[in-house]
């Protein structure tokens, strides 16, 4: 079973490197920007066909590693 | 007094601690690998060294963490035994949960590499007691993620419990402006445990210890654990 992991920056917490790729795509001249925030994206591959442990394995493994949730929040999307 | 050092893949100022262990409290520490599971019996003080542990991947400090030794280390905590984490081994002690808030990218997004003056907020603990009430010290700053951060309540605890260790200063002593190069929230350099027995740092002291190379602020941190333990 296949599933995406999007982990972001809460509202409210400083991300500078967004806040240069934001200054440079304005450097660029891309229009119409109004802000950037970055985050992580990962593609995890897991080994039931079953939807809730899925569920439940990605939601321990954001807790425990990928997501530092004082600053982070995090979502997940099992594929199909 | 009985010091293990914690190296990680990665590490690369665990010589240092070691050399400044050695010079301040008169023993070498031991050299524990991360994958081992139990400190060395009696051990008083555990240090993570600074360095780029695991390439600084995911997060800084983020895998080291999760390393096998770390449970050691959080029971040893527990137990009321020393830790510090100086850099590298702070983001490590943040990540790992013995201390709270996080270290991000800094500010300005510079790799922030010169001495740095700290101002010492008190001298009553095991880390600080080699120092004088008020003393400022000359260390080094190495970090590109030392922006320390918090949500507002839990730097209200810190600050009312009296958990603030050091503050980012100029040369006369005045906290903050241009002094906090990162950016941390309220000058922050290094922060407590609740029980005084962890502490995290960003700047070395481990640096200055020798007089021949910068200075010896740095000394009086190892000097006092070792009177303290």
């Amino acid at each position: 079973m296949k599933a995406r992991v999007t982990v972001t920056l809460k509202n409210g917490v400083l991300d500078p490197q967004g806040k240069a790729i934001e200054g440079a795509l304005g450097s660029l001249g891309v229009p119409g920007v109004e802000s950037v925030r970055q985050g992580k994206l990962f593609d995890v591959e897991l080994a039931t066909e079953d939807r809730a442990e899925a569920e439940a394995t990605l939601k321990a493994m954001c807790e425990k590693l990928l997501a530092n949730t004082v600053i982070e929040s995090y979502r997940y999307d099992i594929a199909g | 007094m009985n010091a293990a050092v914690i190296v990680f893949p990665g590490s690369n100022r665990e010589r240092d601690v070691a050399a400044a262990l050695r010079a301040g409290t008169g023993s070498a520490p031991a050299m524990v690998w991360h994958a081992d599971t139990e400190l060395p019996a009696g051990t008083d003080l555990v240090v993570l060294p600074g360095g780029f542990s695991y390439g600084d991947y995911l997060r800084c400090g983020a895998i080291a963490a999760r390393a096998p030794i770390m449970d050691a280390v959080r029971a040893h905590a527990a137990r009321g035994g020393l830790v510090l984490g100086i850099c590298n081994g702070f983001q490590i002690l943040v990540e790992s949960g013995l201390l709270p808030g996080i270290l991000t990218r800094n500010k300005n997004l510079r790799f922030i590499c010169k001495t740095q003056h700290l101002k010492i907020e008190r001298v009553d603990t095991r880390f600080t007691s080699g120092y004088q009430p008020g003393q400022l010290i000359e260390v080094a700053c190495a970090h590109g993620e030392g922006n320390y951060f918090a949500d507002a309540e839990t730097i209200e605890r810190l600050e009312g419990d009296g958990r603030v260790a050091f503050r980012y200063a100029d040369a006369a002593g005045v906290v903050g402006g241009l002094a906090n190069a990162n950016g941390s929230i309220n000058d922050i350099a290094g922060i407590y445990s609740e029980n005084l027995n962890v502490l995290g740092m960003m700047p070395h002291p481990e640096n200055l210890i020798d007089g021949a190379v910068g200075g010896t602020d740095g000394l009086a941190l190892f000097a006092g654990l070792a009177k303290a333990a």
